[in-house]
Order: C-alpha cells, then sequence, then structure tokens
C-alpha cells in the first residue's frame, strides 16, 4: 500500500507541476453555429447512415470540428459486454464519428472512457478499441488517477468540484456519444449521464444525491456535440443489461449541442415521464439547456 | 560426449524456465494466453505434487517426471527447472562479478562444507508432518515455486509497473497514449514482507554461499537429495584422474566436492555441471548404477553427521527466527481474524463477514485452503485485482492463501483467467457458462447504511453493477428506488460491494458460501419488438 500510495503521490505532484492548476479552466458555450437546427431527431436506417443524414443538416462535421484541432470523443464503454447486448456505443457508429471528424480536418482524435468493468476488456470487448483503431483514432486509457486533474464546478450545488481527465480539459473539441439505456440509479442514461465517465470519482456522485451531481457536473463543460446512439435500446436492467431480451431496436439517433435538449429528447424517445427523471429537471434548474424541447427548431428524420 | 557442453546446456534450460516462468507472474497485461500457463508449470514439484493428490491425473504427474528425473541423474530438478533455484544462481553469479571487481583476484567463490543435516532435516519434516495430518501451510512457507511466487508477484512485478507508470508518465507529456499506467491496487503487508523476508534470505545466502538455501531450507532439495543418494547417475570424482586442485570445489555452488578427500555429497549436488566445465584434468566423471556410491562417500557422509551438531550455521537460525516471529505475529493477531470492512465514518451498522469468498473454481473453501500453495500466480493474473492474499481470514493456517477482497475490486462476469493459471487443483478451470453461474457467495443488504434511506436520495450502484440483476431496483418512498436482493440470481462476484458508496460499513456485501453453489438463471420474458419506424417522434 505505501508504495503505491507513493507512486501516486509522486505521479500527482509532478503532474501538477507539469500540468499547472486546472481549477481555472472555465465551462465554455460552443453555440455560436451556423445551422438553423438546434437538435436533429432521426430514425428508420442503420447508425452511419442516420449520422450521414443528422450531421449534415447541423452543417456538416465541419461545423463543430476545424483544421488541425484536436477532438475528443467519449463514447460509453462502461461494460466488459459484447457489442449485441448494447451496454456500449455501438463501435460502428463511434468509428463513423471518428472519419468524419478526420475529413473535416481534426488532426488527433482521441477516445476513452472511464469503465466500470476492467478497462482492457471493455475496451477489446466492446468492439470499440478495434473500430477506433482501424478509423485512425487513438484509444486512451482512463483507468488512471495521473490522468485526472481537479476542477471546480462553480455552478454545482452538491458537486463544487471534481477530478477531469485531461483529455477533456485540453482538446479543443469534445464529442458526447452515449447509447441510451435503462439505469438502476439513474432511471435512464443518455448524455449527461454519460459524463460521469470523464471524471475519476464516481462514488461521490453516488453519496451526494447522483441526481444532483449528474446535473451540476454538466454545468462544467458542455460537450460541443451530443450524438446520443438510440439503435438498440437497454429497456430494463440498465445500465448493464442481463440479455438481448432487455432490448428494443428503436433504430434511432438524436443529435443537439444542447446536452439538455437531448437528453429530454432522448428521455422521451425511452418512454419515461420527465418528471421521473430528477437529473434532467434540476439541470433545467441550473439552466444546462433547454428542456422545453417546443422552444427549439428540431429536425425530424424519418428514414 | 563432450561433457563440458553440459554446463552451457543446463543454463540453456534453467533460463529458459526461469524466464518463462516470471513472466507468468510479470504479465501485468494478461498477454500471455492461459493455456501456456500449465505447460510452464507442468514441472513444478509442489503444485504438481498437490495437485496430484486430490484429482489424479495426466495433467498433475510432473512431480512423478522429477521423481524419475532425479532417480536417474541427481537434482536436475534444482539447477534447471526450479525458479528460485535460477534465481540464486543469477545472485550468485552478479555476486562474483561484484567480488571480482572489489579485490582484482582470483577468489574462492565456494568451498567444500559440511552438510547442516540437522537443520536440513528439520525443516523437512516441518513440510511433512504437518501436511500428513492435513496442513499446507509450512509446505506453502517452504516450496520454493510458491516463495519464488511471491517474490515475483510482490517485489518484481510491482518494479515492473513502476517502470512502466514512468514511461507512460513521460509519454503522457509528449501527448502520447502509447504505454498505459497500471492502476496497482497494493498487496497486504503481510505477503508483501514475507516475500521481502524470503528474497534477502535467499538473495542473502546465494550472494555469499551458493545453494545453500536448497540444501538447507528447501524441502523439495532434501526430499530430491534422499531420492538421488539411488541415482543411477551420479556424479563423482575420477580419483586416477583428479590432481586435487581444487577448481571444482571452487565452482561448486553446494559446497558438496571435496577435492582433499575426492568426494562428491551427491544428495547436496543439484546438477550444474560446473565442476566438469572447469576440470582441466578429466577429474569429474559419472558413476553408473545403484550400487556405486563408493565407501569412502558414505564414510565421509558418516563423518559429516558426527561433527554436524557443533557447526551451526548462522543463517538457519535467522531462518527459524523468522519462522518463530511470523508464527507470534500470527497469534497475536488471532482475534482479528473476523473481516471488517472499510474504517472511516458515516455508516453506522458494522459488518462483519463470516466467511471469506474464495475465487470460482475453487468449489469450497476447504479445497481450497487444502490445495493452494499460495504462489499468488492468480492474485498476480487476476485483471480486477480482486483476488489478494489473507493475513489471517481464513486463520492462521491459511495465511497468504488468497480470497476474493471487494475493496480493490470485483470479479469480472465475463473472465475465468484464476482457474485457468492455477498449478494446484485449489482453483480448477470452468467453462465460461459455468464460472457465470457458479455462485460464491450472497450479497446481503443492510438497508440502515444505504444511501437511498440515509439520504433520501438515488444511488443505485450496486444494482448498476449487478451482471445479473440479482440485486435489482425496487420502489421506495417519494419516487425513489432502493436494492433488493434476490439471492438465487448472486453468484458473489462483489461488484455490488465493491461498487456501494457508503463508509465505513458497506450497505451490501457478499456473505461468502463455504461451499459453491450454482445461481439460477435470471430469465426474463422477451420484450415486445412492436416499434413503428414511420410513427412520429413523441416530441
Amino acid at each position: 500500500m505505501d508504495r503505491r500510495k507513493f507512486i501516486k503521490a509522486s505521479l500527482l505532484t509532478s503532474g501538477a507541476i507539469v500540468f499547472g492548476n486546472y481549477s481555472d479552466v472555465y465551462p465554455y458555450n460552443s453555440s455560436s453555429l451556423s445551422s438553423d437546427y438546434d437538435l436533429v431527431a432521426i430514425k428508420g436506417g442503420e447508425p452511419e447512415a442516420m449520422f450521414d443524414k443528422a450531421i449534415a443538416s447541423l452543417g456538416g462535421m465541419k461545423n463543430f470540428v476545424k483544421k488541425n484541432q484536436k477532438v475528443v470523443i467519449k463514447p460509453n464503454i462502461g461494460w466488459d459486454v459484447k457489442p449485441e447486448l448494447a451496454a456500449n456505443t455501438n463501435p460502428k457508429l463511434v468509428a463513423h464519428i471518428i472519419k468524419h471528424c478526420f475529413n473535416a480536418g481534426a488532426k488527433d482524435v482521441y477516445v476513452f472512457d472511464h469503465t466500470c468493468d476492467n478497462w482492457n476488456r471493455c475496451y477489446t470487448n466492446s468492439g470499440i478499441e478495434k473500430a477506433v483503431k482501424d478509423a485512425g483514432g487513438k484509444i486512451v486509457s482512463g483507468e488512471s488517477e495521473s490522468y485526472y486533474h481537479k476542477v471546480d464546478v462553480k455552478k454545482g450545488k452538491r458537486l463544487t468540484s471534481s477530478k477531469v481527465h485531461e483529455l477533456i480539459l485540453e482538446s479543443d473539441v469534445f464529442i458526447n456519444v452515449p447509447i441510451l439505456k435503462h439505469h438502476g440509479g439513474g432511471k435512464i442514461t443518455a448524455g449527461m449521464k454519460n459524463l460521469m465517465g470523464v471524471v475519476w470519482d464516481r462514488r461521490f456522485w453516488h453519496q451526494n444525491d447522483l441526481h444532483q451531481c449528474i446535473a451540476d457536473f454538466a454545468t462544467f463543460k458542455k460537450p460541443d456535440l451530443n450524438i446520443v446512439d438510440a439503435y438498440l435500446v437497454m429497456k430494463r436492467n440498465g445500465p448493464r443489461g442481463v440479455s438481448k431480451d432487455d432490448l428494443l431496436t428503436l433504430k434511432s439517433q438524436i443529435i443537439s449541442t444542447d446536452i439538455l435538449a437531448a437528453d429530454t429528447a432522448a428521455a422521451k424517445l425511452f418512454g419515461i415521464d420527465i418528471a421521473d427523471v430528477p437529473y434532467i429537471n434540476y439541470a433545467d434548474e441550473l439552466k444546462v439547456g433547454q428542456k422545453d424541447l417546443s422552444k427549439l427548431n428540431i429536425n425530424r428524420i424519418i428514414l | 560426449m563432450n561433457v563440458t557442453a553440459l554446463k552451457k546446456i543446463r543454463v540453456a534450460v534453467s533460463l529458459l524456465f526461469f524466464l518463462f516462468t516470471i513472466s507468468l507472474f510479470l504479465d501485468y497485461r494478461n498477454i500471455l494466453p492461459p493455456s501456456v500457463y500449465s505447460k510452464v508449470l507442468f514441472l513444478q514439484f509442489i503444485p504438481s505434487f498437490v495437485k496430484f493428490i486430490s484429482i489424479a491425473g495426466l495433467g498433475a504427474i510432473g512431480f512423478i517426471v522429477i521423481l524419475l528425473l532425479t532417480l536417474f541423474s541427481g537434482r536436475v530438478y534444482c539447477s534447471s527447472i526450479c525458479p528460485l533455484g535460477t534465481l540464486q544462481d543469477v545472485i550468485s553469479f552478479l555476486s562474483r562479478i561484484l567480488k571480482k571487481k572489489k579485490e582484482k583476484k582470483k577468489r574462492e567463490f565456494f568451498r567444500y562444507e559440511k552438510s547442516n543435516n540437522w537443520w536440513r532435516y528439520s525443516f523437512f519434516a516441518l513440510a511433512v508432518i504437518p501436511f500428513l495430518s492435513g496442513t499446507i501451510f509450512f509446505i506453502n512457507l517452504l516450496d520454493p515455486y510458491s516463495s519464488f511466487g511471491k517474490i515475483s508477484a510482490h517485489l518484481f512485478r510491482p518494479l515492473l509497473i513502476i517502470v512502466n507508470n514512468s514511461l507512460a508518465f513521460l509519454f503522457e507529456k509528449m501527448n502520447l497514449y502509447i504505454v498505459y499506467p497500471f492502476e496497482y491496487k497494493g498487496v497486504e503487508t503481510f505477503s508483501l514482507l514475507f516475500a521481502f523476508v524470503i528474497f534477502m534470505l535467499v538473495g542473502y545466502l546465494s550472494f555469499t554461499k551458493g545453494r545453500l538455501y536448497c540444501n538447507t531450507v528447501c524441502p523439495v532439495g532434501t526430499l530430491l537429495g534422499l531420492v538421488s543418494k539411488y541415482s543411477f547417475v551420479k556424479i563423482a570424482v575420477d580419483e586416477k584422474s583428479c590432481k586435487s586442485c581444487g577448481i571444482c570445489e571452487r565452482v561448486c555452488k553446494s559446497n558438496c566436492i571435496d577435492t582433499k578427500k575426492k568426494t562428491v555429497d551427491f544428495d547436496r549436488c543439484v546438477a550444474c555441471f560446473n565442476c566438469f566445465d572447469v576440470c582441466p584434468t578429466d577429474g569429474m566423471k559419472f558413476e553408473y548404477g545403484f550400487l556405486s556410491s563408493s565407501k569412502k562417500n558414505q564414510q565421509n557422509i558418516e563423518e559429516t553427521r558426527a561433527t554436524e551438531r557443533e557447526e551451526q550455521i548462522s543463517h538457519s537460525k535467522r531462518n527459524f527466527l523468522f519462522n518463530t516471529l511470523v508464527y507470534a505475529v500470527g497469534l497475536t493477531g488471532i482475534s482479528l481474524s473476523q473481516i471488517k470492512i472499510t474504517p472511516k465514518k458515516k455508516s453506522k451498522v458494522a459488518v462483519f463477514r463470516k466467511n471469506p469468498v474464495t475465487p470460482p473454481g475453487s468449489q469450497s473453501r476447504n479445497n481450497f485452503t487444502q490445495n493452494c500453495t499460495s504462489c499468488h500466480l492468480c492474485v498476480s493474473v487476476c485483471p480486477t485485482q480482486v483476488l489478494q492474499p489473507t493475513y489471517l481470514e481464513y486463520g492462521l493456517l491459511g495465511m497468504f492463501q488468497p480470497r476474493m477482497d471487494f475493496q480493490t475490486g470485483f470479479c469480472n462476469f465475463e473472465c475465468k483467467l484464476c482457474g485457468d493459471v492455477c498449478p494446484t487443483s485449489a482453483i480448477s478451470p470452468i467453462s465460461l457458462e459455468t464460472k457465470k453461474l457458479k455462485q460464491l457467495g450472497k450479497a446481503k443488504f443492510v438497508k440502515d447504511n444505504c444511501i437511498v434511506n440515509t439520504e433520501n436520495t438515488d444511488c443505485g450502484a450496486c444494482s448498476e453493477h449487478c451482471p445479473t440483476k440479482a440485486v435489482n431496483m425496487v420502489p421506495y418512498k417519494n419516487k425513489l428506488v432502493i436494492p433488493e436482493v434476490k439471492d438465487e440470481f448472486c453468484i458473489g462476484c462483489g461488484a455490488c460491494e465493491f461498487a456501494c458508496p457508503t463508509k465505513p460499513y458497506k450497505a451490501i456485501y457478499v456473505e461468502g458460501n463455504p461451499k459453491h453453489l450454482t445461481a439460477k438463471i435470471n430469465k426474463e420474458k422477451k420484450l415486445e419488438q412492436k416499434v413503428d419506424y414511420k410513427e412520429d417522434f413523441p416530441f
């Protein structure tokens, strides 16, 4: 134990010296985009085809990724589960997004998750590691505290600081690619819940009102783009799932720069009452985004 | 036959075995396929012997091969196959280089010494007598392979991880994520201490005295020594050719060649063939036949026995003291043998586990503790680091045998590596389907510690991690959901316990099954796939 603490301490100390203090990193808004739509919902096609259509209606990936930018993609890779059980984001979709990023001129595309099961196995068995490498992206571990740096969550009610993965802090573009699922404690998981995988200490969230913490963290740094994979949707026994019998093939996708709008739409698609998902309402109170979908310009595409 | 080539062959074979064996313990990224393990460890004497006793089969006859080999040509195991033996040779080799540099003159590395038979057979008895009465503990302390395992797992492996993590850190600064840091969760202090003490002891003895450990402490060495008295081929001094120049004596790490009397105490000879390599006059020879040991040799051994009581070498005392110390410290801690879970603050109901949880494939606590030689190979390969050596959870005589420690991790649903690599029958290999239903224990929910109950907020971390949904969230007051455990589906993987955020006591923990049971499949009705893809969005 002592050795471990020593390594940790020395890594952290040197990390602190090298990387400086991340508490000054502010959340920033990235909604200065040239598109008519706030949200695109699409259904009836394969994940890649749906993404092509949806992103095109938002002005293409060029609107989000500029030349030579560093992009980080955060899918859900939380579980050591095969792709067909839909506990993790569809690897094909992740690979396809990476390709779009490179086509838009991205210099590097990084992919990581702070997994729940053993990270090596999650990365391999979810199919995401291979998909990312094949698409030219870089898969990075989320399994070391040395990657995470303390930041302040200034608008947070319960969660006022957190240790966040450096890729989230350093990248120019942050793309959030959750998969829509049932969730034991969170009721459903989509965009905001997926951000639990960019912090080190998740237990704190569970200890201190999970729903409030999810909403609090959404005020820290809003992803530049949220792509909710709702092709295969786990309707019960989430977030890990027990068998294929838990899945419903919805063949849908929701894309928005507004994480709250994306989650609200996802919740409706899932078929749960918004009032039953406390974090969506808490996020609304914190003005994370727009919960009232009627105020948004939505492009609904049925293939 | 060119006898001088024998040494080269021995060195090559021993390095091969050594490198293969050590890489099993150092493979912290699980690169090696599980099938390699049983092949590499097939010939390890004690694990094979222990396995043979409980499941006689072709996979467990490694020790018989070694016995036959010894009966043919002496203690080949000790020089070529035993990893602790080769480790000593490596240290010995380094010491010679250092000493050469220091003194610059030709030095006597080794010299003939009399056998420490009293110590030798005392240690042997210490291993054998308790074993006959059903206690494997002392064998575990003395087995060279298992000691090597603990040294590799708790000393060498962390060193490699430090190197890995330093590299990872350097690369990370250059924005390269080629090498990943490894989150080493540490190891139980006593196992670390034991590995360290054994390493220091073996290191000191081999640095100064060659293979004294093998000929004093090691019960395998003693047993094979006894067998080698009847070896068909023995190494001996050729009285005609030998000029008593003493070169062979200086390279004999077992200190068993007496060049004045021109004898070889063959039961201490580890068959390293160094003597053949250096002899300028062909003075070393093989004697054939079971009756060949010369009278002179016999006499000499008897002489040795007569004088042994007068000479006691300090290391043996040290080892004895060490054993006493371990025992004494163990005794003082015996009242702690029930496990308390995390000491910090907040949750109120103290939680005690009656039975430690044993790994899947171990069948029962009894089977596990009777067959585990605590080599800690499973501890090394476990990808979630849930397998940790115990202190007193199995009682004093089960010290160092691993258990599932749900503070450090939980058993990965899709993994059965520990059973695949275990060289004894403590953890048997089982299919993944069997493993996924193997009930190691049952989750117990302690409502008074649960966040949902004490804080009135949602949590669900336990249910989230549960792979079989034996832990399910059910409606509670104020639209909250609270965990409920269905025993029949629980496999005791400990994911719920690991994930539970309450401190100091968990609100859910796994109570071990002394005998593993089989869980039921959690089969639910398939969801109806009634989806209209042309229907409008619900928003």
